[in-house]
């Protein structure tokens, strides 16, 4: 079965809310998005590290390397007060575009 | 977001790209480790779950490059596929050279030609505001635009009020005193206001002042730039120096800058004002100088051609006798200094254009090839993730790269080529062409390199992008598939050919059409016989030969000096040699048939008994002059068969009367012979009706000499130099010229020589390059069905029809192409049909020649491959796959 695919512009949105809860890393993210929407989003690895390269750049996230529960290295994301502004700025927008779009389709 | 702080995180990364990468590895092997545990979590084996995993994860080389691209600036990208590109280049050098040789032939020609015609006809004269200088001139029955006479000029000046200032310049010339002897000098007499009117300051002393040039005025002088180097020097002291000319002292008060030219008398060292009225411009009806005027603000050039017209015909009415149908002319300066050159430089640029085309698109071809014999490292490419935007930027990369280079070492051609054709040009003419020096790279040059180097290498570009498009990775990499993509690339291969070899049919009939109009001007009836005719002009200096009679005398004596040189025939003397121009013109009148003041223009030339026999014109009714019709008996002319069929259409001229308007005493002369038109004006000039007046009876202080010599005629020149300064040390010459060289160095017929060199080689070029580009699509498709061509020939198929079938392809290209180029070059040659002379646009027989000539080169192209299919052994063929 095919899975929809994630709404253009959202991962960078997801994965800001998803850090907003706890630092994680990259596997952790992916893991935390797929368990939330019930197994109906899956973010691809093509997109996540690209995606996270971008928001580091941003500076709305940090990166360090931390150890695991499993006792391995990993690379931990947390989300930078910068970061935490942009979540809002994403989640409104993202909420005036669905509402939008609920108006749209139920138009009779 | 805060920008700077974006690119400042950027930039670090840049620094630390290494630790970048690393990280980010051990970042997704973590990934990929902890998907590997979840899978095992939920029971599957080891080894499976390994594999599972990598596959899910995806390409890792794919995904790193995917965070790197948002991590790097684009032009690390670039500069990977510009090392990647100049690797492929290097690892090719043969296609590379030839390609970059290719274009950067193609793109030098072009920029040279380019920098010619930018220095003569595009860049603006160097005049203050030169759109508003005009050239003012009378006009008459027979000459469009003819000079103006001194006292014309002085009522035109007086009367108008469209220009601000009205100037003229007249030819002149002086035997100039030198430590080596005597030496005619070229020069230029000009009105006190010409250089302001110009807008041209010295660049020491001082320009003439308003009433220096007033008859009876102090005689004065002005050096050009390149005059005061030569003659004096460059000495800083030299204002306020005297100079002799025609023995008589001039004060040097100016020297004009390097820059200044002046076209129309392109030659002329010495700037004097007008002075005294010369015999010349005593008469109103005597023509000797041209106008320059600047208009003033708000006045259209129109308008200062009405207002000069209504000038003109209000002095028609009150000269009658000498202004009866002088109309005036007023155009921009620029129109006759640039008019004669446009045509030849506007047609030497659209070929070296077409040039330029084809070697775009030969090398546009040679890329096309390149590109199918790396289908598979494309498919590999893309198979290991490459998208095809990035593999189509690799090819553009490598198109730029090539072209970039190409147009590098275009750029060094064009130097040299500048410089070369600069060396070609032979003293002679280049001191008539004074925009030479202007040749070179400028900004003008500079673009127009960028233009053209921008647009061969976006064909170079698109042309395999084009190609790409079609292609599908999976069926190249299986590289089975010939059929599809060799039909396709044939098509796109083929295309380009046709446009190959229909610009170089538009190049080679260019070619055809100048060099036949080059032979034709040649050809032309001189009505004597040029060959074995040495000239040479001399100068007798005015203050020692005032009256007649010492002329006459020493004209006879140069004769029979002349005449006992070894290897001598005979010798004549003249006012004017033939083939230089229709001009000193007289106006003539039939005694005794009716005359309505109208100007019956005529050349006019004064020749003494020797000179007609020497050129061997043809003598058609009465005599020639003898040693007695001198100035004691009644004046006698010879008139050509042109005047005689004009002026006494089915009648014998020999025995009447011509005379002047007025038909003065003085100016009674009986026709005695008639000769056969000997060409005067240019060869491609209309004939005109010609006299010629006994120069025993109206002698002058220039003239010219012909020698008619046994053996080698140039051979003779320096003695002939030799024995007329024996004669007198003080005469001056000047123009020692065979008749053949004279012909070949006049206007028209330099003109016509180049256009046909310089298009000649282009259309050499144009030809190799076309017929190359058509053997490597043969050839090249020949390569890609050498299995089809071995079944063929399995299946029994003869060696004759496989000629025939390779054959076929390049003759439909062939006939195609030749069939578009005449098409178009007949369009062509009706564009420039200015520089054709004796011979159409649609000459059947250059157009011929062309076709043959194509068709053999492309036959013989073709061949090769053809002889090459035939000879495949069907059993080899079929075991390469």
């Amino acid at each position: 079965m095919k899975r929809p695919d994630l709404l253009p512009g959202t991962l960078d949105m997801l994965v800001l809310k998803t850090l907003a809860r706890a630092p994680l890393h990259g596997y952790g993210i992916a893991q935390s998005i797929k368990r939330s929407s019930d197994d109906v989003l899956t973010v691809e690895e093509g997109s996540l590290y690209p995606a996270l390269q971008r928001l580091l750049l941003q500076g709305w996230v940090k990166a360090e390397w931390k150890m695991t529960d499993t006792n391995r290295r990993a690379r931990f994301y947390t989300l930078t007060a910068a970061g935490r502004k942009q979540l809002g700025v994403e989640v409104s927008q993202f909420e005036q575009m669905i509402t939008a779009i609920g108006r749209v389709l139920s138009e009779a | 977001m805060n920008p700077l702080g974006y690119v400042a995180r950027k930039a670090g990364l840049l620094f630390r790209r290494e630790q970048f990468h690393t990280e980010l590895d051990e970042e997704m092997a973590f990934h990929r480790a902890e998907v590997e545990k979840e899978l095992i979590a939920g029971g599957m084996p080891a080894a499976r779950a390994r594999v599972e995993a990598a596959r899910q994860f995806g390409n890792a080389t794919h995904l790193r490059d995917e965070s790197h691209t948002v991590v790097a600036f684009q032009w690390e990208t670039v500069m990977q596929d510009v090392r990647f590109s100049l690797r492929q280049l290097r690892q090719n050098p043969g296609f590379a050279l030839t390609a970059i040789f290719i274009l950067a032939v193609g793109m030098g020609v072009s920029v040279a030609i380019f920098a010619f015609a930018d220095a003569a006809v595009i860049q603006p004269l160097p005049y203050l505001a030169p759109n508003r200088l005009m050239d003012v001139a009378e006009n008459g029955a027979m000459l469009q635009r003819s000079n103006l006479s001194r006292a014309d000029y002085e009522d035109w000046k007086r009367l108008n009020h469209s220009f601000s200032s009205l100037d003229v310049y007249g030819g002149s010339g002086y035997l100039l005193q030198t430590p080596s002897g005597t030496e005619p000098v070229p020069a230029a007499r000009v009105s006190d206001g010409f250089f302001r009117t110009l807008g041209v300051k010295p660049m020491m002393g001082r320009d003439f002042l308003p009433g220096d040039d007033r008859p009876g005025g102090a005689k004065l002088v002005m050096l050009t730039h390149g005059s005061w180097v030569k003659r004096f020097g460059s000495r800083t002291d030299m204002v306020g120096q005297s100079v002799t000319l025609d023995g008589t002292a001039y004060t040097i008060v100016g020297v004009l800058p390097r820059e200044f030219e002046f076209a129309p008398r392109a030659n002329a060292e010495f700037f004097v004002p007008l002075l005294d009225k010369n015999q010349c411009e005593q008469r109103r009806s005597c023509h000797n100088l041209f106008g320059i005027g600047r208009l003033r603000d708000g006045v259209t050039e129109k308008a200062a051609l009405d207002e000069m017209k209504a000038i003109a015909a209000q002095l028609a009415i009150q000269y009658p006798g000498s202004n009866q149908g002088q109309g005036a002319v007023v155009q921009p300066l620029s129109e006759i200094i640039v008019g004669p050159v446009k045509p030849i430089m506007l047609t030497l640029l659209a070929a070296s254009g077409l040039l330029l085309l084809i070697a775009s698109v030969n090398v546009a071809n040679l890329l096309l090839v390149r590109s199918e014999s790396r289908r598979r490292e494309i498919a590999v490419r893309g198979a290991l993730g490459a998208t095809p935007a990035r593999i189509s930027r690799q090819f553009v990369t490598e198109a730029f790269l090539l072209g970039m280079l190409g147009c590098a070492a275009g750029f060094l051609v064009a130097n040299g080529t500048m410089k070369g054709l600069v060396s070609l040009i032979p003293k002679t003419m280049a001191q008539n062409l004074p925009f030479l020096w202007r040749v070179g790279i400028h900004w003008h040059e500079a673009m127009y390199s960028l233009c053209i180097a921008l647009v061969a290498t976006g064909l170079l570009a698109v042309t395999p992008i084009l190609r790409l498009s079609f292609m599908d990775v999976r069926d190249a990499l299986s590289d089975g598939n010939r059929s599809v993509a060799g039909r396709f690339w044939r098509r796109m291969g083929a295309n380009l050919v046709v446009v190959e070899l229909s610009l170089a049919v538009i190049l080679l009939v260019g070619a055809g059409l100048l060099s036949k109009s080059f032979f034709r001007l040649l050809q032309v009836d001189v009505g004597f016989d040029a060959t074995h005719l040495a000239t040479v002009q001399v100068v007798a200096p005015p203050a020692a030969y005032t009256k007649p009679e010492q002329q006459v005398a020493l004209y006879r004596e140069l004769s029979r000096r002349l005449s006992s040189l070894p290897g001598v025939e005979s010798v004549g003397i003249t006012s004017d040699l033939p083939i230089q121009c229709n001009c000193n013109t007289d106006w003539i009148r039939i005694v005794g048939k009716p005359f309505h003041g109208e100007h019956n223009e005529v050349n006019e030339r004064d020749v003494d008994p020797g000179y007609l026999p020497t050129l061997k014109a043809q003598l058609i009714r009465g005599r020639l002059f003898n040693e007695d019709d001198t100035a004691s008996k009644s004046n006698k002319i010879i008139i050509n068969q042109k005047l005689a069929e004009k002026y006494f259409p089915g009648e014998d001229p020999i025995g009447k009367t011509i005379a002047n308007g007025s038909l003065d005493a003085k100016s009674m002369r009986e026709i005695i012979g008639v000769v056969g038109n000997v060409r005067e004006g240019g060869l491609d000039d209309e004939l005109w009706p010609t006299e010629y007046e006994a120069l025993y009876q109206s002698p002058g202080n220039y003239v010219a000499v012909a020698v008619r010599t046994v053996g080698d005629e140039g051979a003779i020149l320096p003695s002939l130099v030799k024995a007329v300064h024996e004669v007198d040390p003080t005469l001056g010459t000047y123009g020692e010229l065979t008749m053949k060289e004279q012909m070949n160095t006049t206007a028209s017929a330099l003109i016509h020589h180049t256009a046909m060199w310089l298009v000649d080689g282009f259309a050499g070029i144009a030809l190799v390059l076309a017929v190359v580009g058509l053997y490597g699509v043969v050839a090249y498709s020949v390569g890609q069905r050498t299995r089809e061509i071995g079944v063929r020939m399995a299946l029994g198929a003869q060696r004759g029809t496989v000629y025939g079938m390779v054959m076929r392809q390049a003759g439909w290209l062939t006939v195609i192409g030749v069939g578009i180029g005449v098409a178009c070059a007949v369009g062509a040659a009706m564009l420039g049909s200015k520089l054709l002379f004796g011979v159409r646009a649609w000459d059947i027989q250059t157009l011929s020649i062309v076709a043959v000539v194509l068709a053999a080169a492309s036959l013989a192209a073709s061949f090769l491959p053809a002889h090459r299919a035939a000879s495949v052994n069907p059993i080899e063929a079929l075991r390469t796959e």
